[in-house]
């Protein structure tokens, strides 16, 4: 017999192992939901299947009686936006500091004690600021997202600079390479697939601090709509917008992964 | 004028003394390689020519100028190891070096100058045989390809001096031949003057026009960092070489 470590599923089998324990999480909840259901008819707290495909129908594809809306799509798509937003802005500025920080030492020495500082700070503290200053529009939501992600990248695209092996920049510059050249042609492209991975990373943190954001002030989003539906314990909506957010969120893990094996293949383990 | 003089030079590290009162002169298109046991100050010399390691006192001298406080192209460098641009195709690797001179804003280059940094690239190519595997990434390659490859990109751009740090250290004796064939050519080809740190001995007298031990003259066991290495002998190697060998075409019209 040999030792469990060296022991590989074949392809089939780790296709069934991955899903097994979403089948059994499933079952719970279908075994769960049945028994409170058995017990007390009007029970709220695990819906049974009829009732959230009812419900995810009516928020999916069915207008709102009264905006006239569809709701999950309007909900979705501002979500989208404003952390589509928050990570393109967060993204622009951790690429740029993360370079002149990693390949500057003045610029290191001048911010570096400053974002390791600012980085610190919760953003959740500071949303009543950002609220107060910047209004209760979409920029305070946007940037709320940008302060908590973007020292993050820096500290790490920095890093990364830093890493970089000094023959390579030695090597650059006997070949001739000015600090611009040296900066946009040998360090920032080697720093790209490291925004992905850290962009990826980051994902969960801009989701929180998205949903926060939409739970205090807001009037559509999904994170918005699970605060509202909350007070009328609908699990019925609230559950399928879990489900959604985190499917929505994994897309966008996959979708970032991909992008770095199609355009950067040279930065894949091999 | 001798492309190189070393005048009274002396290297130390706090009060460590690393090389003490170097006396050297060497001239245009010599093969010096440098011998000498470990933390004997070999690479820490080849570090001051290039720029990245100050002088403690005395002269270093690039044709008769004090020598540029920063790495710079008169001065070509291989590593034993991490001197590719792994985001860089192999073709791209060799190409920078004339982006770099040729186009000071983008670093990239176009048209008629991007296709005569092409032919340039392609002819260097062929003299590393590693045509067959340009679009390939440096990750992909072997370790010998690897170092063909630092070698040529160093080359490309036509540095007066170039430095080769224990470039084949890493690679089996099998391919040494190989590569020693390889910076041959190129050396004769160029015209440049190539110093070599090298730890075996052979591959020093075989490739060397010039042999340079470095070592410790006076010892002190109380005070072992007290004295530092000098250059112990100055070995004339090759002498009928340079005479005998013709320069290739394919990187003279390059």
């Amino acid at each position: 017999m040999p030792r469990l470590v060296n022991l590989q599923p074949n392809r089939g089998g780790t296709l069934t192992l991955g899903v097994l324990p979403f089948l059994l999480l499933l079952a719970a909840y279908l075994l769960g939901s049945n028994a409170r259901l058995t017990d007390n008819a009007d029970d709220k707290l695990l819906p049974s299947m009829t009732t959230l495909v009812t419900t995810v129908h009516q928020y999916a594809f069915e207008e709102d009686r009264r905006s006239g809306e569809v709701l999950l799509w309007v909900d979705t798509l501002a979500s989208l936006k404003r952390i589509g937003l928050a990570l393109g802005i967060s993204a622009g500025i951790g690429m740029l500091c993360g370079l002149m920080l990693g390949a500057i030492p003045y610029v290191r020495a001048l911010l570096a004690p400053f974002i390791a500082a600012v980085a610190m700070i919760p953003p959740l503290a500071i949303l009543p600021i950002l609220f107060i200053v910047l209004g209760l529009g979409e920029v305070a939501k946007v940037t709320l997202i940008v302060i908590g992600v973007a020292p993050i990248l820096i500290r790490d695209l920095a890093l990364r600079a830093a890493e970089l092996p000094a023959e390579q920049l030695i090597k650059a510059q006997t070949l001739g390479a000015s600090s611009w050249l040296l900066s946009t042609r040998v360090i920032l492209p080697q720093l790209w697939p490291r925004l992905i991975d850290a962009l990826r990373l980051n994902l969960g943190c801009a989701w929180l601090f998205l949903i926060a954001a939409e739970a205090i002030a807001s009037t559509e989003g999904l994170g918005y709509r699970i605060f509202l539906v909350r007070r009328y314990l609908a699990m019925d909506v609230i559950l399928p917008y879990v489900v959604w957010i985190t499917l929505l969120a994994f897309s966008m893990d996959w979708l970032l992964r991909a992008i770095r094996a199609r355009f950067f293949p040279w930065a894949e383990v091999t | 004028m001798p492309v190189v003089t070393v005048r009274r030079l002396w290297k130390e590290f706090g009060t460590q003394v690393v090389l003490e009162n170097l006396n050297l002169t060497v001239d245009e298109h010599e093969f010096v390689t440098i011998v000498g046991a470990s933390g004997c100050g070999k690479t820490t010399f080849l570090r001051m020519l290039l720029g990245v390691e100050k002088i403690t006192r005395g002269e270093l001298l690039i044709d008769g100028q004090p020598i540029a406080s920063e790495p710079g192209p008169d001065r070509g460098i291989v590593f034993q190891r991490y001197s590719l641009f792994p985001h860089l195709t192999v073709l791209q690797n060799l190409m920078l070096g004339l982006e770099f001179r040729d186009a000071r804003v983008l670093g990239r280059l176009f048209g008629t100058a991007r296709r005569r940094a092409l032919d340039k690239a392609q002819s260097l190519l062929d003299a590393i045989g590693l045509s067959a595997a340009r679009h390939k990434y440096p990750t992909q390659l072997s370790g010998g390809m690897q170092q063909r490859l630092s070698i040529a990109q160093s080359v490309i751009r036509e540095p007066k001096i170039l430095l080769l740090d224990e470039p084949f250290g890493a690679l089996d004796p099998g391919l040494r031949a190989d590569m020693h064939e390889i910076i041959l050519k190129l050396w004769s080809a160029n015209r440049m003057t190539v110093f070599m740190v090298s730890h075996d001995l052979q591959e020093s007298f075989r490739l060397g026009t010039r042999l340079w031990v470095f070592d410790k003259l006076r010892h002190d066991q109380q005070a072992p960092d007290a004295y530092g290495a000098t250059v112990t002998y100055d070995i004339p190697l090759n002498g009928r070489r340079q005479a005998a060998m013709p320069a290739p075409a394919v990187l003279a019209t390059a």
